[in-house]
This record gives structure tokens, C-alpha cells and sequence, in this order.
């Protein structure tokens, strides 16, 4: 038998005697002092609805839009990354343009999005588009160092997202829709472009929105990124850009 | 260089069925009596650990019921592990039609080959690692070692404690035993940086050394949070960045998972994230939470070749053949349990001997290195049910741990206790030797400090006997002045209110 089989023929046999019931402790169902267990009733007929059951007591996500708004701006402040709403599309473009004078980028990543190449004809610096390959063969391993080198050396990644998540101030991106695997973690900030239509209240519907939202499959990674990244390792002491980005910032447009 | 240096081959050399029970106890015991002596160091991880109650009882006070979201949890957990036999199935499934591998390890041994054949195939050179204690249990880092291969962990504690040369203090806060001083001068040692005793800055001598080192590495190896049937997904749950670096830039990804890690639907996640995140470290969301379901897709530019999902059994099927515990398989690794512990933080987390440290950890080990050599951590409690109070998946801990003790005294009964009970009936159902006896021991009680006994010495070292009274209680009962036997007004008003209803 290989392991598959042995493993999964170890698993079957010891679900062959029924254990506790959810919520339901070992003692409950045992008589005084004694190890067996009284059969309990199998689990087929059981619903077993767990988000269902939990929406209503995680932390709130907002009802309506506006308060959706109000509450992933409030969780971004707490989780120190910084939100920005700009009328247009041309207030965003001058942000991103101010941002890059005062911060001095020499080079910012980017990949094919509308709202992404909205941004970038003013910038003033230099640019490195990751989704082009850019005459190089991803296949070469030497390459793939130099377009990994090339993304390391940038001072920022800007990137659109699947969705924004008011209950936890997260930022859903996607391998697929947002510049590949490294674009928003390899730069030392991270810049994310937005529509307020975005937002959704909770994790929940997050998943849901990528379920139908790619019914060919998922992209091979989904990432909800909180805040900047961060460490308590030394002492528990906070600690802002530990391996990925310093900074988040995050720009509704409209 | 980290790799010539030091090893994160834990200290804890203890094979999964190596030595007699008595070793691992009396080592535990040698190392909790040197440790509740170090009250400086005790001080230090309460400090570190009041930071941690502060923000998780402030996350906690944002859920609508924190509660019902236990009950939401553990149903999400329980489901999962009373199907694992289909849903463990069902993952690899659809895992593998999305492009991934999977590989089964019945064991330990199993697994280290299966990781080795895949580094070996990949002809690699470098591995970069990110925090695993599934790796950490199958003592991986030596074995990659052992085979010439370099490995450096990634995550910030992880790194410092390889650097140390020791596991981790905590399976949660690997390294929350060491003050910054001494980072500094591990750092200075290893990495030849200046001496500093700002956390920031210690901190980016880390990030600068680790960036090349995610760029050159052919092997990115991770552990998993969760494994998700419904979309043959891996999720990883981390704060430093480190892991989604690690599964980013290699050409290749192997993720080690316990096969209990698995839950049916991508909506569990809804649930067991941000009460993983709560109960772990007290943040609404850990920084980055991120699903894995294979290699790089057609249209990605970049991402891993090839994807490798390794899944450990190692001990877990027998947990679950013991349905009075199988609920310590819904143990989502939070370590909440730990840090509420009166003992974890007056013992300290190597004391244990163990790759799972605390409460959760004296559940499982017995299971996972035998019932034998490892009862004694079931000891190592006071039974004030924190753990379980603490628990966000409501695994009942502390009664898992008198369930331990039980099996034990049944398995290898204790003759020494047997008699000195019998004897105890004995005296207590007979009134006249039970005042004869206590009148002895009245009597004798200074001797038995005078003769510094084997069994009592421990006890009596940081204890202080209390002189004996001239007077038993059953004396000063039968002495008592009889006008005392009037009803107290407790008991007036008790019988009052009783008679209401």
C-alpha cells in the first residue's frame, strides 16, 4: 500500500469510532471514569454552516457603502498605512507625482492595469513594467535573476487589487490581476490604486467576489495584505517593514 | 555562511521514540527549577507577554461576540477533522489538477526523504525557509544540512534562533526569551554589523542580509496554516513578509503540512483567519494571508515552477483514533494557550523538551512520542483551565491533560500511590486511629523537616513547615463553647429566600 492508502486507510478507521459532538465535550459524552464512549449520532445528517453562523458576531464589515468607506479608512490608520481619496483620476496622477518628488524614487514598478497606467505618464522617474518580459526568457534561470534583481531595486510597486476589505482594512491581490507574485512585496513601499466600488464588508464576501469573479479557476496566489509589513519579534516591540514593504498606500480613485 | 556557522537542528535532540521516560521527565524537572530561579528572566517574557493582552483584549472587544465566534470556529475545525479521510482527500484532488504535487509522509523519516529527493531533483543550491514548526518537529534543517545543503530561515525569531543554535522559545514568538542586547551582539558576530540596541535597526540588519538570499535561493520551503478542499489552496498566514518572499522568487515551493491543518471550504477561512490572527497575536488580520493552489499559471510573470505539497501524518492519525481527544487536531497553532499559562511562564518554554510548547503541546507530545515517555507534561499543570478558556477552536485542554493522567496511572499504575491511598481509607474510616495519627503527627511534624526525606526535599526547599497547633480540630470542635451553636445569619436569610420561592 503506498502512503496515500495508508494514511487515508489510517484515517478511516479511526473515524470509525464517533467521537464528540461539536461543542460537545469528551466527558459529556462518557460514562463516569470510563475511556468508551457511548455511540453518538453520525454526521450526515448534520448542516454544518459555519460562516453562516459566525457573520453576525466577527467584528463589523459596514451596511452601506459609505460606512464600508468609513471603516476601511479607519482600520488602514490603526494598521499605520496611509489612505488617500482623490476625485479623479488626474488628483490621483498628481498624488502619485507628489509622492515621488518628496519620497525621491529613482524607479517604480507597475504592471498592466487601467488604472495603474492611468497613473504613470507624469511620474518622474524611470519605470520597469513586470509584466513585459522585456526581451528576456523567464525560462533562463540567469534571466529570471535579473528581472528579480531589477524588481528589488525599485522603490516602489504600484498595483491594483482584487478588493478591499472594510472589516479588517486587508487589501485582496492576486497573482493574476495585480503584477504577479513580487510586485507587491519585494519594493520597499507599496502602492495600491483603487475604486471605492472596491470595498466590500468582510472577508466573506471577498471570497465570494473571487469565486465568481474568476470562474476559471483562481490565480495561483490570493493575498490579503494588512497594513505594512511588520514584526514584534525582538522584545514584541513593533517594528514596521521586517521583510516586505515599510510603507502602504493606498489611493481611492472617484 | 549562517549555514557553517550554526545549525537550527533544535537542541532538543530528542528522537520521537528514543529515551526512557524517566530521562525526559528528570530533565524537565533539572530545567524548571533552574528556571523558576531566574526571576529576572521571568519578569522579562511577563513584560514581553502583557503587550500581547493588552492588544488581543482589545481586538477581542471588536467582535460583535467573541464567544459565538468560538462556537463558529470550532464547528468550522470540527467538521473538518471528524471528515478528514474525505476532505484531506479532496484537497489533494483538486490540488493536483491545478498543476500541484502532493506527497504523503506516514512519518517523520518519511517526509525528510521526500523533501530531500525534491531539493536534490531541483539541483539546488540555496534554500531559503520560511517559519515551519512542522519542520521543527521532522528536525528538517539538520537533514538538508546533513546533505550539504544550505538553509536559512527567513522569519526574524526563526533566524535568530538558528543563529543561537537553539529551537524556538515559543512556537508563536520564537526568540521572545532574548533581549535585544544579545541580538545585537549575535548579529555583530554573524553578520559583522554594528552594535545597536535599537529593535528598528535590528531589524533591517536582518532585512538587508535576507534580501539576496530570497533572490539567489533555488528552494523556497514553507509550512501551511490551513488546506483548503473545496479549492486545493494552501494558506499562509504571517506578519514579516518573509513567506510570501519565500514562495515568490524560487523556482521552487514545497510547503510541509500536518495533515490536520485541512478544512473543507475557502469560507472557513472567513472565520479561522481573523480568529487565528486574535487570538495569536491580537491583530483583526495577521499582516499577510496568503493562498497558494500550485505553480506560477499561464499569463503570471513570475511565481514558482513547480509546486510541492508535503502531508505529515506522523502521529496525528492516532490522535485521531482516540476520539475522546480528537478535538486537540482542531489546534489551529495560535498559542494562545502558552501565553496565558501560569506554568509556560514560570517554566519557560525549552523547559518542555518539546517542538509544541504549553498546554496544547503536553496534549499532543504524549500522542505524537509516546504516552510513556512524555506523561509527565500532563503534571505540569495546575488545571486552572486558562488554556481552555483561551482556546479559540474550544478544544477542552485542560481536561485533555487529567484524560493524560488517567491513561497513564491505568496503563503503568503508580504502586507507591495505590498503597499510600489504601492506607489513607484505611485511617480516615476509623475515627480513633484517625485522631491517634493526627496526634503523631502533631508530634513529629519538626522531624520531617530535620530529616530532609527524598520526596519532600524539592518541596520543602522554597517552603516554610508551619509549627504544628497544640490543638487538633477535632479538639478545639469538642471543646468548642456551646453557646456557639446558634445559626448564623447567612443561614437566616439562605432558608428565608428559599422559602419565597
Amino acid at each position: 500500500m503506498n502512503a496515500r492508502d495508508t494514511i487515508l486507510a489510517r484515517l478511516r478507521e479511526a473515524l470509525s469510532v464517533p467521537g464528540p459532538g461539536p461543542h460537545q465535550r469528551a466527558g459529556e459524552m462518557e460514562g463516569h471514569g470510563h475511556a468508551s464512549p457511548p455511540p453518538t449520532p453520525a454526521l450526515g445528517g448534520l448542516q454544518i454552516l459555519a460562516l453562516e453562523a459566525a457573520r453576525p458576531w466577527l467584528p463589523e464589515g459596514g451596511e452601506t457603502l459609505p460606512e464600508r468607506l468609513a471603516m476601511f479608512a479607519e482600520n488602514l490608520g490603526r494598521l499605520k498605512a496611509l489612505f488617500h481619496r482623490t476625485p479623479d483620476i488626474h488628483a490621483a496622477a498628481d498624488l502619485l507625482f507628489a509622492l515621488a518628488r518628496e519620497r525621491d524614487w529613482k524607479r517604480v514598478a507597475w504592471h498592466s492595469h487601467p488604472l495603474v497606467e492611468a497613473l504613470l505618464p507624469g511620474i518622474p522617474c524611470a519605470t520597469l513594467h513586470v509584466d513585459d518580459a522585456g526581451g528576456l526568457s523567464a525560462d533562463l534561470a540567469t534571466d529570471a535573476t535579473q528581472r528579480k534583481d531589477a524588481l528589488e531595486a525599485c522603490d516602489a510597486g504600484i498595483t491594483g487589487c482584487e478588493s478591499l476589505v472594510a472589516q479588517t482594512g486587508s487589501i485582496l491581490v492576486s497573482s493574476a490581476t495585480c503584477g504577479g507574485r513580487g510586485l507587491s512585496v519585494l519594493p520597499p513601499v507599496h502602492v495600491v490604486v483603487a475604486t471605492p466600488e472596491q470595498v466590500v464588508a468582510t472577508l466573506g464576501d471577498a471570497f465570494q467576489g473571487l469565486l465568481s469573479g474568476h470562474p476559471n479557476g483562481l490565480p495561483s496566489m490570493l493575498s490579503f495584505i494588512t497594513g505594512p509589513s511588520r514584526t514584534g519579534d525582538i522584545e514584541r516591540i513593533l517594528v514596521l517593514g521586517a521583510h516586505g514593504p515599510k510603507e502602504l498606500i493606498v489611493i481611492l480613485v472617484g | 555562511m549562517i549555514a557553517d556557522n550554526a545549525t537550527s537542528s533544535p537542541a532538543d535532540t530528542t528522537p520521537s521514540n528514543g529515551i526512557p521516560s524517566r530521562q525526559a521527565k528528570k530533565q524537565f524537572l533539572h530545567d524548571a527549577s533552574q528556571y523558576v530561579r531566574d526571576a529576572d528572566h521571568r519578569a522579562f517574557v511577563r513584560k514581553a507577554l502583557a503587550g500581547y493582552y493588552a492588544s488581543r483584549d482589545a481586538q477581542k472587544a471588536r467582535y460583535r461576540d467573541w464567544e459565538h465566534a468560538r462556537d463558529a470556529a470550532n464547528l468550522a475545525k470540527w467538521a473538518a477533522v471528524n471528515r478528514l479521510d474525505e476532505v484531506l482527500a479532496r484537497f489533494a484532488d483538486t490540488f493536483e489538477k491545478a498543476g500541484g504535487q502532493v506527497h504523503w509522509a506516514r512519518d517523520a523519516a518519511e517526509a525528510r526523504e521526500i523533501i530531500l529527493g525534491i531539493v536534490r531533483a531541483s539541483g539546488a543550491k540555496a534554500i531559503i525557509k520560511s517559519k515551519c514548526m512542522t519542520s521543527e518537529e521532522i528536525h528538517l534543517n539538520a537533514a538538508l544540512e546533513k546533505e550539504g545543503f544550505g538553509v536559512v530561515e527567513s522569519d526574524l525569531g526563526e533566524f535568530i534562533q538558528q543563529l543561537r543554535g537553539e529551537p524556538p522559545f515559543h512556537f508563536v514568538f520564537p526568540c521572545m526569551h532574548v533581549r535585544r542586547g544579545e541580538i545585537s551582539a549575535l548579529f555583530e558576530k554573524h553578520l559583522g554589523s554594528a552594535p545597536t540596541d535599537s529593535p528598528e535597526e535590528l531589524t533591517m540588519i536582518a532585512r538587508r542580509h535576507m534580501r539576496r538570499l530570497y533572490i539567489e535561493a533555488d528552494v523556497g520551503i514553507t509550512g501551511a496554516n490551513f488546506l483548503v478542499a473545496e479549492t486545493g489552496q494552501i494558506s499562509i498566514t504571517e506578519n514579516e513578509g518573509n513567506a510570501r518572499l519565500t514562495a515568490a522568487l524560487p523556482r521552487v515551493h514545497v510547503a510541509l503540512v500536518g495533515i490536520e491543518k485541512c478544512v473543507e471550504r475557502l469560507d472557513d477561512l472567513a472565520v479561522l483567519l481573523p480568529m487565528l490572527a486574535t487570538a495569536g497575536t491580537g491583530q483583526p488580520l495577521t499582516c499577510y494571508n496568503t493562498l497558494y493552489g500550485g505553480p506560477r499559471r499561464g499569463g503570471e510573470c513570475d511565481g514558482p515552477r513547480e509546486m510541492h505539497v508535503v502531508l505529515l501524518d506522523n502521529g496525528r492519525s492516532a490522535i485521531l483514533a482516540d476520539p475522546e481527544q480528537r478535538d486537540s487536531l482542531q489546534c489551529i497553532r495560535c498559542g494562545a494557550c502558552l501565553n496565558v499559562c501560569p506554568i509556560f511562564k514560570n517554566v519557560g518554554g525549552f523547559t518542555y523538551g518539546t517542538t509544541y510548547q504549553g498546554p496544547i503541546g503536553s496534549v499532543i507530545t504524549p500522542h505524537l512520542r509516546g504516552l510513556a515517555d512524555w506523561n509527565h507534561l500532563s503534571q505540569a499543570s495546575s488545571l486552572c483551565g486558562a488554556c481552555t478558556d483561551a482556546c479559540p477552536v474550544r478544544i477542552d485542554i485542560h481536561h485533555h491533560l487529567l484524560h493524560n493522567r488517567r491513561n497513564a496511572a491505568r496503563r503503568a499504575p503508580n504502586r507507591l500511590e495505590r498503597i499510600g491511598h489504601q492506607a489513607f481509607v484505611a485511617v480516615a474510616c476509623r475515627p480513633w486511629l484517625f485522631a491517634a495519627g493526627g496526634t503523631v503527627f502533631r508530634r513529629l511534624l519538626w522531624l520531617l523537616k530535620k530529616l530532609q526525606l527524598p520526596l519532600l526535599k524539592d518541596w520543602l526547599a522554597s517552603r516554610d513547615l508551619p509549627a504544628a497547633p497544640a490543638q487538633s480540630f477535632r479538639d478545639q470542635w469538642h471543646s468548642r463553647p456551646r453557646a456557639a451553636l446558634a445559626p448564623c445569619p447567612a443561614e437566616r436569610s439562605g432558608s428565608q429566600s428559599g422559602g419565597q420561592r
